[in-house]
């Protein structure tokens, strides 16, 4: 860290002599990304599964323009849920997202001096970049890369998109995915997850969101009602199409989110059987693809009036 | 005489396309140098996690002028026949042609040109980018704003003939002789000047180009490390070809566990380490059971000797079996048989139904089969409900290699009986030729009745393998039902399990399997001729046929029964071999007849007795009281008499002989 010249909230923290806390992650990952030329983003403001899914990810990431943006998304994975029993499994996470349109050629570079100004010194640790092909089906995305392994974890998700909504990405992007929980663990050796040092003044990961993992967990589990969430899809795909016909591909976008949502609500309630999962599978694509079909015709038009 | 070197980096490869994609680029490059002409010698290819290369030495600097004979136009052919081929050739005037003559065609001109051998440089300039771009990857990509498609991010292509730079431009990339080391130990660019060069350049940069150099050095340290603390590496050479893909200079550290996690079902540790984490597996020396150490084959050489790697791999370690006995723990809340019921809602096959409807149709069959195997029919149809129900386990979830292996513990756990148990973690054995066959009465019932259910299943619905593909892998479970049959010595026919078209599966598979086991396939062939279905049996009669013909008895007994035949097929032929004549003692005259006659009575009985009791050593004992009275009778009577009944008895009696003999084979089958 000496070498860093300038100061991050996790270079303070080390030298405070303490291990940085998950907002001092979050915090440097954002200085060095904005530093990189960045766009900082908040949080999408709908239940998204995955950071990717945030439209700053997989619907700018079609089209000619470029693009470069980073933020953290909070994810929710309904199935995932464990009543905060469990030390390693949430249904609420966070994603830190980076996209950068198109990839620059040292991404891995940039990549791994994120990770030094965390605190992760590839001289002490083992960093290795192994296969992992990347792929949505309900967005109709797939991408080639890796999962980042630092002696032997998972610390990111690196891919070169290829394909979004069904369309080839050109130019194509590069999207790194930090799972800021177990990287935060990592950093600070703790075996769990409830147990992060949230703020570095006292205030721990399981003060914060352990109450709401165990009554999301129940809500998942025990207390969404089928009816309710069958109705609920149904009406977020009326409302998508008719938003797709009127060529508003942003809201429509935010609808095929709602629905993919609902589905995995009832996925988790374990009452989806294997044909009508496939099914509802389906009807999620044709709704983030019909969005990003539309975005393009848009980037299109625009492009033609800028001219 | 020259030296190419040729280096292609990249972002990392992934490890299991790296050995295919290293000879992939020899053979192109070989195949497209001997194409333009260049005589290609031996090549070094190598392969590290960022980088594809390959040296190849003493290639001439240019190819040979090449003679080509032209041919032409024949002589007084029309006018503009001969113009066009002067422009062809390149010539000013026919008369520069040769005439030649050939007898069929007559005389006709020829041209004989002199293609100008190429430099082997331009050769190279212009394969080189042909092949990165034809190059077969299994998966490739683009990236950036460019067009070229690779394995991942293409970099930079050194590329070398006699110690100069080949150049050329493929996607903005220009070839050159720069490349670098070890992403974190060396990352500087260098410059190199040839193979020898390049070797010592990337070794001191901590690469080691040679992949069998770097799995060597993998297997060296692992084994120091367990010498040094009391353990035994367990080999695992698919593991090995994976991670010395992982690493460009290996570092092998040995890392602990909390012994506390032993507790865990064994098989659970191993596939963690496995495949969740790609460590090796070692047990104590002591004790020859899995031991609380795990071995880690690392990229760096860390500046604290690997200290804080080994911490951080087993804290990664620890989370993830803390896991798994979250899953142990969890499961072995709720029995096995409260979570059959969840079957019905998992798919099988979306004709045939869930794996609910499964397990109730194996149910059934695994109670039927029970009496046949000599199980207990109702542990049978318990063990067969049970059976898929750790299917819908966290555990088999996380890790589905463990299907069945968990169930048996799980049942455990239920206080179901040992045979129950057993019986669901081994019905799905045989799993492959080096796996075990069941021998417990009750895993034979279920693990026969799953196979059967699911033969039965997909040949109904048309899912039947062919030449190219068996998706559901039915020939394996034809093989394993074979297998369990011939092991455990089961009696079934199988019409009674099958229909018609799946019978002449099994016998097609059986015959593969014997001819596998070294059986020869006339013989097969031989005993397949007769009508019977039953597995066991009819590799009984294969086994001591063949036996019996490799004795002398069994060689000159065939030779009889081949005479003998050939007389009958040539009155077959004439159409003159009465079928309904019945061999009597009234017509019988000589002496070699007589005893021919009572030799085959005699037979007759006996092997009647051996056939009832399926003793083939027997029956093929009473054969040989045959062989004498065959050869007397063919040596010493002349079957045509002019008495038309003694000609006809004499008929009969060695087409007594053949039916006889067939009761055991088709003889007709056997080379002589």
């Amino acid at each position: 860290m000496e070498n860093v010249e300038y100061s991050t909230a996790c270079s303070r923290a080390y030298a405070q002599g303490r291990k940085p806390s998950f907002q001092d992650i979050i915090l440097t990952l954002s200085d060095y990304w904005a530093r990189q030329g960045c766009v900082i983003l908040q949080p999408y403001d709908t239940e998204v599964g995955a950071g990717t899914l945030h439209p700053a990810t997989t619907l700018r990431a079609l089209g000619e323009k470029p693009w470069k943006a980073a933020y953290v998304q909070p994810s929710r994975r309904p199935k995932d849920a464990r009543y905060g029993e469990n030390p390693n499994r949430l249904g609420h996470y966070y994603q830190y997202q980076v996209i950068l349109k198109p990839n620059p050629p040292n991404l891995q570079e940039l990549y791994l001096n994120s990770l030094y100004e965390i605190g992760i010194d590839p001289k002490l640790h083992d960093i290795r970049f192994v296969e992992d092909d990347w792929e949505n089906p309900t967005v109709g995305a797939w991408g080639l890369g890796w999962e980042v392994w630092c002696d032997g974890m998972e610390v990111s998700q690196f891919t070169y998109f290829q394909q979004v909504g069904g369309f080839d990405c050109k130019p194509v992007s590069g999207e790194l995915t930090y799972g800021l929980e177990r990287l935060t663990m990592y950093v600070q050796g703790v075996e769990n997850v409830y147990d992060i040092d949230f703020n570095g003044n006292g205030v721990t990961y399981g003060d914060v969101f352990h109450e709401n993992e165990v009554e999301q967990s129940k809500f998942n589990f025990e207390y969404s009602k089928v009816e309710i969430l069958e109705q609920w899809f149904k009406d977020a795909e009326t409302q998508c199409n008719i938003l797709l016909e009127a060529k508003l591909p942003l809201p429509a976008f935010d609808w095929a989110l709602k629905a993919s949502h609902l589905f995995n609500l009832m996925d988790a309630r374990g009452v989806v059987s294997p044909t009508e999962r496939q099914s509802f599978i389906a009807r999620v694509r044709d709704l983030a693809k019909g969005s990003a079909a539309a975005w393009m015709e848009k980037q299109e038009e625009l492009k033609a009036g800028e001219k | 005489m020259s030296q190419f070197l040729l280096e292609i980096f990249s972002e990392e490869i992934p490890a299991r396309f790296q050995k295919r994609a290293s000879e992939d680029l020899a053979k192109m490059v070989k195949d497209g140098l001997e194409k333009a002409g260049v005589t290609v010698g031996e090549i070094t290819n190598f392969v590290a996690p960022r980088r594809l290369g390959l040296c190849i030495e003493n290639l001439p600097n240019e190819t040979p002028d090449v003679k080509e004979e032209k041919k032409g136009p024949k002589v007084g052919a029309p006018q503009p026949a001969i113009d066009g081929f002067i422009r062809a050739a390149g010539i000013s005037s026919i008369d520069e042609a040769k005439v030649v003559s050939d007898p069929k065609k007559g005389d006709f001109y020829v041209v004989e040109i002199i293609k100008k051998g190429a430099k082997t440089t331009d050769i190279i300039k212009e394969l080189v980018p042909s092949i990165v771009r034809n190059f077969p990857w299994q998966k490739s990509m683009r990236w950036g704003e460019g067009t070229l498609r690779w394995v991942r991010p293409l970099h930079s292509i050194l590329c070398m003939f006699n110690g100069e730079i080949v150049d050329f431009e493929i996607d903005g990339i220009k070839s050159g002789n720069v490349t670098r080391g070890h992403r974190f130990h060396a990352p500087e660019d260098f410059t190199v000047t040839d193979f020898a060069d390049y070797q010592a350049k990337t070794r001191a940069a901590h690469v080691l180009i040679d992949r069998e150099e770097r799995k060597q050095s993998i297997m060296a340290q692992a084994q120091k490390l367990c010498a040094d603390n009391g353990l035994e590496l367990i080999e695992d050479i698919g593991l090995l070809e994976e991670v010395c893909g992982l690493v460009d200079e290996p570092f092998v550290i040995l890392g602990q566990m909390d012994e506390a996690f032993l507790d865990l079902p064994p098989e659970v540790i191993r596939l963690t380490l496995r495949i969740n984490q790609k460590y090796f597996v070692v047990n104590s020396k002591a004790t020859g059971k899995l031991a609380p150490y795990f071995i880690v084959v690392s990229n760096v050489n860390a500046t604290d000797g690997g200290k804080a790697i080994a911490h951080g791999n087993a804290r990664v370690l620890a989370a993830r079996l803390n896991d798994a006995r979250y899953f142990w723990d969890l499961d072995r809340k709720t029995t096995l048989e409260a979570r059959v019921p969840k079957l019905d809602t998992i798919v099988f096959h979306q004709k045939i139904g869930s794996i609910g409807d499964k397990v109730k149709r194996v149910v059934e069959l695994a109670g039927e089969l029970a009496p046949i195997v000599g199980a207990d029919v109702e542990l049978a149809k318990r063990a067969a409900l049970l059976c898929k129900a750790d299917l819908v386990t966290e555990m088999v979830g996380e890790f589905p290699e463990l299907q069945g292996v968990m169930g048996r513990y799980y049942a455990k756990n239920d206080q179901e009986t040992a045979d129950v148990a057993n019986a669901i973690a081994e019905h799905y054995k045989p799993v492959g030729p080096s796996d075990y066959a069941p021998t417990n009465p009750v895993s034979i019932a279920v693990a026969l009745a799953d196979k059967f259910d699911s033969l039965v299943s997909f040949f109904a619905i048309g899912e039947k393998p062919t030449g190219s593909g068996d998706p559901y892998a039915l020939r394996r479970a034809a093989l394993g039902i074979i297998r369990i049959i011939l092991e455990n010595k089961v009696r079934m026919p199988l019409t009674s399990q099958v229909n018609e078209e799946l019978q002449s599966f099994f016998l097609d598979r059986l015959k593969v399997f014997l001819k596998d086991e070294g059986l020869e396939y006339d013989v097969i062939d031989a005993v397949f001729a007769g009508a019977d279905d039953d597995i066991y049996r009819i590799t009984q009669k294969v086994k001591t046929l063949s036996e019996f013909l490799k004795t002398e008895e069994g060689k000159t007994l065939l030779e009889g029964y081949k005479r003998a035949s050939n007389i009958l097929k040539a009155e077959e032929k004439k159409g003159a071999l009465d079928g309904t004549f019945v061999a009597s003692a009234q017509y019988l005259e000589l002496n070699a007849e007589k005893a021919l006659f009572s030799a085959i009575d005699t037979t007759k009985a006996a092997l009647a007795t051996s056939l009832e009791n399926e003793d083939y050593v027997g029956a093929m004992k009473t054969f040989t009281l045959l062989r004498d009275p065959i050869f007397d009778f063919l040596d010493n009577v002349l079957v045509n008499d002019s008495d038309e009944n003694k000609r006809k008895n004499r008929l009969a009696l060695l087409c007594d002989l053949r039916q006889m003999m067939s009761q055991v084979a088709d003889f007709e089958c056997i080379r002589g």
